[in-house]
Order: C-alpha cells, then sequence, then structure tokens
C-alpha cells in the first residue's frame, strides 16, 4: 500500500489545488486564536508552497517515509515554518494545525471524487492520515527544539550577565552576586573571579550578597568555596551586603563563616579593603 | 632521576615547579626540601606552581604537608601562583589547604615572606646569624 498510497490524492490535489488552499486557510484562521498575528498573504504563500512540495514527494513515490530523501524539502520548509512560529510565540498545536489543517480539505476531496468506492477511499484516507501525521509531529518536535534554543540561550545571557567582577580600586575586586547561587552559577562566578584576580592582580575581593534573595546551606558552601579558592590564589575575600534577615538565616542553619571577613555593607567592607591594600580615602580640605 | 631544583636566595629557599607532578617526584621534593631547610638555616621557602596545571587530591595534600613541614622546622611557606583552574580542583577535592599562605606571584610571594620575616625578628638577630 505504501508505494500506492498517494497515487489518486496526487491527482487530485493537483486537480483542486485552489479550492483546497483556500479552505485550508480557512480552518487554521478558526484554529488559531490569534489569527490576527497571521497575515492572509503569507500564510496563503506558505501554503501553496507546502502543497506543491507535498506533491511532489507524493508523486516520487516516496510513500509515508517521511525521513527519505525525497521528503527532504518538505521538512525543511516545515521546519523553518516551525521555528519562526516558535520565535513569534505560538503555541505548539498552533504551529501543528498548519499541517493538520489539511486533513479536512483533502478528506472532503477524497470523498467527492472516489466516494464510490469504499475500500479505496479507506486505503487513501488512511495513507493521508499517516503521512499528514507525521508531519504534523515534526513540526512540534521541531517547534520544541526551538523553544529549547530558545531557553538555552536565556540560560546562557543570564549567567553571563549576572556575574560581573568589577575592579573598583587598585588591587580590589568588587563582585556584586545578584540572583540564586546554583552550582552552575557559582561554578562560572568563581572561575570569572579568578580569571580577574590574574589579570588584575588583585589582593582582595569583595563579594557583595546584597542582591542574593536567600542563603541556605547550600548557597553558604558555595560562597564559601569561592573564598576558599580565591585565598589559594593569593587574594582575600570579603563578604559584605549581608541583610539582617540573613545573618538570622545563616545563625539558624549553623553555617560557620568565621573564616571569613563579613561586612554588612559593601561601603564597609571597601573602607576594610583599603586599609589592607595600605591606601586611604579622605575628604579634601575645601569640602 | 628528575628531581625538582631548589635554589638559595639569602634566607629563602625557591622552588619552582615547572613540570606536571607526579607521586614520587612529589616525595621527592618533600625529602629534598626538608634536609635544605635543615642544611642551609632557611627562614623562609617560597613555592611556584604557576606552570603547574594538573593536581590530584595526593598532589594538593602533599603541598600542604611540605608547607606544614616547613613550618615546623621554622621556615615561612608561601605558595605562589597558583591557577584558577587548579584552585578550583583544590577546592572542589575538599583541600583548602588552610594551614598555607598563599600569593598571586613571585614579587608578591618574596613581599610576604619578607614581611613576616621582619615580624618575627625584631631584634635585628637575623643580621647577627648571616
Amino acid at each position: 500500500m505504501g508505494t500506492r498510497a498517494g497515487s489518486r490524492l496526487t491527482q487530485i490535489v493537483k486537480k483542486h489545488e485552489a479550492a483546497i488552499v483556500a479552505e485550508w486557510i480557512k480552518e487554521q484562521l478558526a484554529a488559531v486564536k490569534a489569527a490576527d498575528r497571521i497575515s492572509e498573504a503569507d500564510l496563503r504563500e506558505d501554503c501553496e508552497r507546502f502543497l506543491s512540495l507535498f506533491n511532489a514527494a507524493l508523486q516520487s513515490g516516496a510513500g509515508e517515509d517521511i525521513a527519505a530523501a525525497p521528503w527532504t524539502e518538505t521538512r525543511d520548509m516545515l521546519s523553518g515554518l516551525s521555528r519562526a512560529r516558535a520565535k513569534a510565540g505560538y503555541k505548539p498545536a498552533e504551529t501543528a494545525v498548519f499541517v493538520l489543517a489539511l486533513k479536512l480539505p483533502l478528506f472532503d476531496r477524497l470523498r467527492s471524487e472516489i466516494g464510490g468506492d469504499a475500500q479505496g477511499l479507506a486505503d487513501e484516507v488512511w495513507a493521508t492520515t499517516v503521512v499528514l501525521d507525521r508531519l504534523a509531529l515534526f513540526t512540534t518536535e521541531v517547534y520544541q527544539t526551538g523553544r529549547e534554543e530558545v531557553i538555552l540561550r536565556q540560560q546562557q545571557e543570564m549567567l553571563e550577565l549576572s556575574t560581573p567582577v568589577v575592579q573598583v580600586w587598585d588591587n580590589i575586586l568588587a563582585l556584586p552576586l545578584i540572583g540564586t547561587l546554583d552550582s552552575a552559577r557559582t561554578q562560572v562566578v568563581m572561575e570569572n573571579l579568578l580569571q580577574r584576580i590574574v589579570e588584575t592582580g588583585a589582593a582582595i575581593a569583595i563579594i557583595d550578597i546584597t542582591g542574593v534573595p536567600t542563603v541556605d546551606t547550600l548557597v553558604a558552601q558555595h560562597l564559601l568555596k569561592t573564598v576558599a579558592a580565591a585565598r589559594l590564589m593569593g587574594a582575600d575575600c570579603i563578604i559584605s551586603g549581608i541583610r539582617p534577615q540573613i545573618a538570622q538565616t545563616i545563625v539558624h542553619l549553623g553555617v560557620e563563616l568565621s573564616t571569613v571577613v563579613t561586612k554588612a555593607t559593601l561601603a564597609d567592607a571597601f573602607i576594610i579593603a583599603l586599609q589592607k591594600t595600605g591606601a586611604a580615602i579622605g575628604r579634601s580640605p575645601k569640602a | 632521576m628528575e628531581r625538582i631544583p631548589i635554589l638559595k636566595m639569602n634566607e629563602f629557599l625557591l622552588v619552582s615547579i615547572q613540570v606536571d607532578m607526579h607521586d614520587r617526584l612529589a616525595m621527592t621534593l618533600q625529602d629534598d626540601l626538608t634536609d635544605r631547610i635543615v642544611r642551609d638555616r632557611a627562614r623562609g621557602v617560597l613555592i611556584d606552581i604557576s606552570s603547574l596545571e594538573i593536581v590530584d587530591s595526593f598532589i594538593g595534600r602533599m603541598i600542604g604537608n611540605i608547607a606544614a613541614m616547613s613550618r615546623v622546622l621554622d621556615a615561612e611557606t608561601v605558595v605562589v601562583g597558583m591557577r584558577p583552574a587548579v584552585a578550583i580542583t583544590l577546592v572542589e577535592l575538599g583541600l583548602s589547604l588552610p594551614g598555607v599562605r598563599t600569593s598571586l606571584n613571585v614579587d608578591k610571594g618574596m613581599e610576604l615572606l619578607r614581611a613576616s620575616l621582619r615580624g618575627s625578628n625584631g631584634d635585628g638577630h637575623r643580621d647577627a646569624r648571616r
């Protein structure tokens, strides 16, 4: 059945192409809620292109195996469409409907053309369904990967964005941490900090945790690891920006921070750092 | 047999580890260094590990041990030039070398050694010994 499938379908599609496209578009617009986002002209172009590629693939006798070579162009076209829709914020169902909505007009045509031959009609309908379902699943798959890529990229950007290491004075670095510290972020923070210590030859690093919403034992452990690594490189660390609630949590959790210099504010930490590096800041007499 | 050279500079000993350490080499260094500290009556040891790229728990522990032994022999020890990757590895291995003094580079390490010697020998008996 595989090779025969679509033999009649291709003829029917050729014969009624315009009508099928019109009905198909109507189906799609009805199924997609945010129909105003789709321009009908673009959709028509996509549909016509898909239908011609679909027909060409069917004609080549590739049958239902959409991984086969004759389907390559159709697959490329669909994956382009899915990716574009994933980026534009379509839902997965709204993406798959592009293919699935084709079923109704196709079945209608099949019925009107070969309705007399029940056996033949069932065969054709089944073959068409199989192919279209596979193509629809394919769009969903591509849509999913597109979405995952977006998420991955965002995660990467967040990691890079959220861990700046700032040189505030000769030999003094500041590392304002914002957001929750998990293992992956700690790793990035640690690497950035150590790299900057090497580059700038800094003797003191101030880790400011004002922007860290919660400190649990794991976060504290990560902080201590960072401090220990910096110390191994020969730089002292000061932890600043400890809010009252955080101080309470740390003590309640029994986290041992006594090996590290801690200060309530970044300003206090900065003064200590200046003293340690032998620098001083004062007001000019005029002020 | 390959050995890590130990250089004497005034009352300091300088050790620069330029090859990847293996266990045997670390043991040899430990023997040689303790010998030399006693023989040269060294007051400070500077270990430069800026070329060391790979550490395991054994080498990490050896570095800590060597520093501790030098301290027992009354020589201030400072480990300088640890690479970021090595520092991260040691911390992940749970070896944060609590007793070891560290510095970013040789310059700062020497400064640290001199400062700590000045601190411990304010009475000038250092000059008499030399």
